[in-house]
């Protein structure tokens, strides 16, 4: 069988004395959307941040199909295709939102050392930078700076970053929360839309279960940073070590 | 065409068009708008200045650096074309290649930089290029053979460009064509052009991945731009025209020292250009530069006048006395940045919406 899209090899992190991530052993496949669960503080941003290479692991190994990534940068990373949706909004605030797209684009089209044409010259990345912020409902939006941005449109155009960069790993980190219950939506359709490839592979930090059951093909749970569960989302759910201790309020 | 020439980064103000107009205006025709070596020696620093405070915003405005190494560079500029005329010959050939050494000794230097220490958090960036500039105004001065030391050097410039050269036997509109005439244009030219440069570069895809990293740092890096690469090429390009800036400073003075190159009142000038003009604007350092400059030649003048006309009220006369001047200047910095946090270009720009 072919290596999986990706897989962390017992991956630990230690912060001082307190392991926040502890021998995380996990693959995913292409064509899987994977639901990361879990209470506050298991570990499941700083997961990411090992994976995405923002924190350097202690101990264990990130593979990107079968390729060690462990000792590559952010950027490198980047460029091999890992995406990421930052939970805290994390974009370039006194730009416009077409600016902050384009950069995306425009890192993944790799003319970012160009010093010589002008910005608004390049037709091709001006086009894929309009019609994703089409894709999120932000067209409208494009000449306002992000700063004046309402959250829930930062959260959109956190994730059209993503998009933007075409990659082959999607890491939502809680895209949803703190939006409200009318932007939810569009979120989800474009959470959709990435899973109608067959090729992608989706990581999803979400704590809404409703939003988890209507579109994992599979739920890991973490818990003081190890990975305590790991099935499909009926079996997980229905779980008792889950049940009582994560899950109860949000399922009852 | 003119939004081209301006790379399609227009003043966005009308007050603004009209201010950069005058002074385009007043610098391209000032060896006839005002004849006398005085104002043209003010008029050729303006020039100067305007480049080498853009180079300045092109780091600290927009790529969010702090470094103190800049008048190193404008320095590394001055001695190249002083060792070189001084050294070699008053000919172009000479001046050429003091030119071509200096560019790559700043290089060396700015990629050794960036590379050691632009991973290090910002306020040891700063420490470090202080460090490293200290160094370098002390080798110049203790390298006497070499540099001048402390006296500097004086050198002669090739003919054409000598006050006593006359390309026409007649004057022209009333002024003869002079060496010193040449000498202006060539200045006034190339830092036309180094400017436009500059704006080209801020406004090309690789100028919006700097303010990028200006405005997240850690976002740039995970869309995949390595920051220490992008912030190095930034170093490097600000140093480069630094370098030229200081090479067309000692052209026009004909003298290179510590004082005129290394200073650390330098240093500082630049950066309140910079922020007095409005940072991450380029624009803004054309109006600090032409703001800066004139005060520091004439507002000793103005104050003379005014003193001397308000001499019956007490108080009022020791105040205004010209020795004062720096004071006064300082309060105009005080309040300037208080009320224009964004510089005098954010306001101007502000003020029409
Ligand atoms: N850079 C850091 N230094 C020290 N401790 C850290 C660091 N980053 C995370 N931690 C700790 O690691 C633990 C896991 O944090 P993490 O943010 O991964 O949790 P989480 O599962 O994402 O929680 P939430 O659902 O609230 O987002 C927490 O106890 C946190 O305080
Ligand atoms: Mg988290």
């Amino acid at each position: 069988m072919d290596a999986p899209a990706l897989e962390t090899r017992e991956l630990t992190i230690r912060f001082g004395g307190h392991v926040a991530v502890d021998k995380v052993s996990c693959s995913f496949r292409a064509g899987t959307l994977t639901a990361i669960v879990g209470p506050n503080g298991a570990g499941k941003t700083t997961y990411f941040n090992l994976i995405s290479g923002q924190l350097k692991a202690t101990f264990g190994t990130v593979l990107l199909k079968g390729e060690d990534m462990t000792g590559l940068s952010v950027s490198a990373r980047t460029h091999r295709g890992m995406g990421r949706a930052f939970q805290l909004t994390n974009l370039f605030p006194n730009l416009t939102v077409a600016e902050n797209v384009r950069l995306a684009v425009q890192s993944r089209a790799g003319v970012g050392l160009d010093l010589v044409s002008l910005w608004s010259d390049r037709a091709i990345l001006i086009e894929k930078a309009e019609a994703m912020l089409d894709r999120v409902r932000l067209a409208e939006r494009r000449l306002a700076t992000v700063a004046s941005l309402s959250h829930g449109d930062q959260r959109k155009l956190e994730v059209a970053l993503m998009l933007a960069l075409e990659p082959d790993i999607f890491m939502f980190d809680e895209p949803t929360a703190g939006m409200s219950v009318d932007e939810v939506p569009t979120i989800l359709e474009l959470i959709q839309g990435i899973k109608a490839r067959s090729d992608a592979t989706i990581l999803l930090v979400e704590h809404k279960m409703d939003v988890v059951r209507s579109l994992a093909d599979r739920i890991i749970v973490l818990h003081n940073g190890q990975l305590v569960a790991d099935g499909p989302p009926a079996e997980v759910i229905a779980s008792p070590v889950v049940q009582e201790a994560y899950l109860g309020q949000a399922v009852a | 065409m003119l939004r081209h020439l301006l790379s399609g980064d227009l003043p966005r103000s009308h007050a603004l068009g009209a201010v950069l107009m005058i002074v385009l205006v007043a610098l391209a025709g000032a060896p006839f708008l005002f004849p006398g070596s005085q104002s043209l020696n003010v008029a050729a620093k303006i020039c100067v200045f305007i480049v080498l405070a853009a180079s300045y915003d092109l780091l600290l405005g927009y790529t969010g650096i702090v470094s103190f190494a800049h008048t190193m560079f404008y320095g590394i500029g001055g001695y190249g074309i002083a060792i070189a005329m001084h050294g070699i010959s008053a000919t172009w050939g000479a001046m050429g290649i003091g030119i071509a050494l200096a560019l790559l000794a700043s290089l060396i230097l700015a990629v050794i930089i960036g590379l050691f220490s632009l991973r290090v958090r910002a306020i040891f960036f700063a420490m470090i290029t202080l460090a490293v500039a200290s160094a370098f105004a002390v080798l110049a001065s203790q390298l006497r053979d070499i540099t001048g030391g402390e006296d500097g050097r004086s050198y002669s410039v090739p003919m054409v460009l000598r006050p006593s050269f006359r390309l026409f036997d007649e004057p022209v509109l009333g002024v003869s064509i002079t060496g010193r005439m040449l000498s202006y244009y060539i200045v006034f030219f190339s830092s036309l052009l180094l400017f436009l440069a500059a704006l080209r570069i801020v406004n090309s895809p690789f100028g919006r991945v700097l303010q990028a990293i200006r405005e997240n740092e850690f976002r740039a890096e995970a869309l995949g731009y390595r920051v220490v690469v992008y912030r190095t090429v930034a170093s490097v390009l600000s140093a480069a025209m630094a370098t030229l800036a200081g090479a067309l400073m000692a052209l026009w003075l004909r003298y290179t020292g510590p004082d005129t190159t290394l200073s650390f009142a330098i240093m500082i000038d630049i950066l309140l250009m910079v922020v007095i003009g409005g940072m991450g604007t380029l624009y803004g350092a054309v109006l600090g530069a032409v703001i800066f400059i004139l005060a520091q030649n004439y507002l000793q003048l103005v104050m003379a006048k005014l003193s001397a006309a308000t001499s019956g009220i007490p108080l009022l006369p020791q105040l205004l006395h010209p020795d004062r001047w720096l004071l006064w200047l300082g309060i105009l910095f005080v309040l300037s940045v208080y009320f224009f946090p964004t510089g005098i270009v954010g306001r101007l720009r502000a003020g029409r919406r």
